[in-house]
């Protein structure tokens, strides 16, 4: 008995310690005096700012627009990837794989400088300075990987004489792969481009280094204007991402629950992942 | 099905944004500017020997070091906890948990600078109770306290997932034949969790070791850690051969530590060979 209480004394001890910063910032973000150590009544007016300030509006829409384009060609890529991985050669294939786990293994900061070394290196062919599209080149970039690792095991489940009886059948090779392959590896697709997508709205490091001038994601906004001090703006907008996630987390969770498969497999890979996001969903 | 080509178009990507920028890294690290043009030099490396910079390699090492350990003193019973019979069943409790790891990594270090600057609202729950006020912010302390609060799950959640998978009837066995919890968690438990400890201890001291948001927006100064150290070369000084020797160091000290951890990592599953 003693020990149970103890346990949950524990446990509670550090939800608290996870969620009090979160839950203050939230109070903090009503709170109408601008001096955090007192209460000066509630207020919306730190929220009015926000959806007034054109930089955040522009931080957004670059955030959620990178995060669409980079997360779909990501995918397309990826996936296409993994079929033609599976169907290599093992001398082959083991190069190109761990070369893919490059990017998910190494630092962020190394990954980041490097690919802001060759964008600025290959200005002088292309023209292309640091900006909305390197910043996209380079999530699409840090993308690709995970939308192969969660494809692979799919494609490993496969069932080959599937795919064979299609073409005995008659089916085109094409047809045979919209038809019968592409539908069995759904739900890693789906995977895929969710994790994709949330580790582009969610990157700091990586855009840091490889955007220019002008143009953040909301990251980089918040660590710029952090750098500063603190801001009861940010408040606001931190506590209306934390909103959205949270709503998030329920969609993805409902749909997972339904899909118990994927959710195995996320276990599987869990260890692999060192972001952790994708550990999230497994439980 | 012969479709290697399919991953024609990766390869060439991998090629070009992966390979070729860390190719250029290692270019950039070995070599140096002078008047005859570019040549191949140590002295990048050599550099990092000033005991300014010596400084900041032990500091970081040090920093996630302290940062790590906290995480598995405080995130081992709690993944215990969740485990345990009693918890097991409430999913839902495993799921709070992870719901900050999905806040932007930014907001939750931000988040720690309104609750530990001078007038915040755990200085006046300190005042009231007439206690001495906190004043962590920007010392060392508030970047350790950062990187546990921003890595703590990284650390429960692999440990978790061992231990739920643990064979009870072991554990059974065990109290059985009269071991009582002390022994049946030193002997049977601890052990047989390790995989999950070696993970989680990876997977805390890596983002640990390489980030510069917590020591910038949490610690003082601008030379805290490696990553710091980095940025600076790379955003302020424009020094991108030692920039890139730095970023070759850390690299290999990243690859190294993964691959003797991946020695201990039976869970682990993949393509890969090398790491």
């Amino acid at each position: 008995m003693v020990t149970r209480i103890f346990k949950k004394l524990y446990l509670y001890l550090v939800f608290l310690f996870l969620y009090a910063p979160i839950i203050v910032l939230v109070i903090y973000s009503f709170n109408d005096s601008k001096s955090r150590g007192h209460w000066g009544g509630f207020t919306l007016k730190w929220y009015a700012a926000l959806f007034q300030d054109r930089e955040i509006a522009q931080a957004v829409y670059h955030t959620v627009l990178i995060a669409i384009i980079s997360s779909v060609v990501a995918t397309v890529i990826g996936t296409a990837a993994a079929i033609g991985i599976q169907n290599m050669k093992k001398i082959k294939r083991t190069i190109i794989l761990n070369l893919s786990y490059l990017p998910v293994l190494n630092p962020d900061i190394v990954t980041g400088v490097s690919l802001m070394i060759l964008f600025i290196f290959m200005k002088t062919f292309t023209g292309v300075g640091l900006g909305f599209t390197t910043m996209l080149l380079s999530h699409i970039t840090f993308n690709i990987p995970y939308v192969i690792l969660s494809v692979l095991p799919k494609l490993k489940q496969l069932d080959r004489n599937l795919y064979e009886a299609a073409l005995d059948l008659g089916a085109k090779p094409g047809y045979a792969l919209r038809k019968v392959i592409i539908p069995e590896i759904m739900p890693g697709i789906v995977t895929g481009f969710l994790l994709a997508f949330t580790l582009s709205i969610d990157d700091f490091v990586i855009s840091f280094f490889t955007t220019g001038s002008g143009v953040s994601n909301l990251s980089i906004y918040i660590y710029s204007m952090a750098r500063r001090g603190i801001n009861p703006k940010i408040n606001a907008l931190s506590t209306i991402m934390f909103v959205l996630v949270l709503i998030l987390l329920i969609i993805v969770n409902l749909r997972l629950s339904k899909d118990k498969e994927n959710t195995k497999d996320l276990k599987v890979n869990s260890s692999l992942r060192r972001r952790g996001e994708l550990n999230g969903k497994s439980y | 099905m012969k479709r290697t080509w399919y991953a024609y178009p990766y390869v060439v990507w991998l090629l070009i944004f992966i390979v070729v920028p860390l190719l250029l890294i290692v270019y950039y690290a070995f070599t140096e500017i002078t008047d005859e043009g570019v040549r191949f030099t140590l002295n990048n490396i050599i550099r990092l020997r000033d005991p300014i910079y010596l400084r900041v390699f032990l500091r970081s090492v040090w920093l996630a070091l302290i940062s790590t350990i906290a995480c598995l003193l405080i995130g081992y019973p709690v993944a215990l906890i969740l485990a345990s019979k009693e918890y097991r069943k409430k999913r839902i409790l495993a799921l709070f948990f992870v719901i900050p790891m999905w806040i932007n990594f930014l907001v939750r270090t931000y988040a720690w600078m309104t609750l530990l600057e001078k007038n915040s609202a755990i200085n006046v729950i300190l005042n009231f109770l007439k206690l001495p006020p906190l004043n962590i912010l920007y010392t060392d302390q508030a970047v350790v306290l950062g990187m546990v609060y921003n890595f703590l799950p990284f650390m429960v959640l692999p440990i978790y997932s061992v231990l739920v998978k643990l064979d009870k009837s072991i554990i059974e066995a065990a109290e059985d034949l009269g071991a009582n919890y002390f022994i049946i968690l030193r002997k049977i438990i601890i052990p047989l969790s390790l995989p999950g400890v070696m993970s989680g201890i990876t997977m805390v001291f890596m983002p640990a070791i390489t980030t510069f948001v917590i020591s910038r927006l949490l610690g003082g100064g601008h030379y805290t850690l490696i990553g710091n150290l980095i940025e600076q070369q790379f955003i302020f000084t424009g020094d991108w051969n030692f920039g890139s020797a730095l970023s070759f160091v850390l690299m290999i000290i990243i690859l190294l530590s993964m691959l003797i951890m991946r020695k201990y990592d039976k869970d682990y599953e993949g393509g890969g060979a090398i790491w």
